[in-house]
């Protein structure tokens, strides 16, 4: 069950020092900086260690799927395109390298490029995931 | 270029979505893991099944 702890007097004695200074500044950091570059959320707020892991899961499921060739989407011709187009988006920076290099195949020619597609879109969206996460840990929903 | 097969590119699929799953949805490393676990476990679980499914159904 959730419920509002504004104005009790003993959450503020519970909160560490390093929570306090995390607690402090632009409270969609976390959010921005976690969709940027994925476990920078997490890092923003001192989660070392949920940071690094989201970090290599996000950042080796794109490179796979990179490596599989596949399809980055880079407009929005039909209603699926543009459905894989938001979760391509998902993945921030990382999108952005990837069409800036020219990564990625223009179109699916082989099954594993299929996989691939798949891959880069997922990725997209469990980067938002963690990057939600990471806004609700800086705003105390979340341990 | 990464060409793997199919279950092999589910197992990955399904081990990556798990770790994520597992640190979002779940408050401590405990029950992260054990989440984790589950997800992965239903993810290759239901592939499998799923794959048993339609090679009977196509024979």
């Amino acid at each position: 069950m959730r419920y509002s702890q504004k104005g009790m007097a003993t959450t503020p004695n519970k909160l560490t020092a390093a929570q306090k200074e995390t607690r402090q500044g632009f409270v969609y950091l976390p959010l921005i900086a976690g969709w940027l570059v994925p476990g920078a959320g997490h890092f923003v707020l001192g989660k070392w260690v949920r940071g690094t892991l989201l970090a290599v899961s996000i950042i080796s499921m794109f490179a796979l799927g990179i490596a599989m060739q596949g399809k980055i989407y880079s407009g929005a011709h039909d209603i699926l395109e543009m459905l894989g187009l938001v979760g391509d988006l998902g993945n921030g920076l990382l999108y952005v390298v990837a069409r800036v290099l020219g990564l990625g195949a223009d179109q699916v020619m082989v099954t594993t490029a299929d996989y691939g597609r798949a891959f880069i879109v997922v990725a997209g969206l469990l980067n938002v995931i963690a990057a939600v996460d990471a806004h609700n840990i800086r705003t105390g929903r979340k341990a | 270029m990464f060409r793997p097969d199919h279950f092999t590119a589910v197992l990955l699929f399904a081990l990556f979505a798990s770790v994520v799953f597992g640190i979002t949805q779940r408050d401590t490393p405990r029950r992260m893991v054990r989440f984790g676990i589950y997800c992965f476990v239903l993810f290759a679980g239901s592939a499998i099944v799923l794959s048993w499914l339609m090679f009977l159904i196509a024979r």
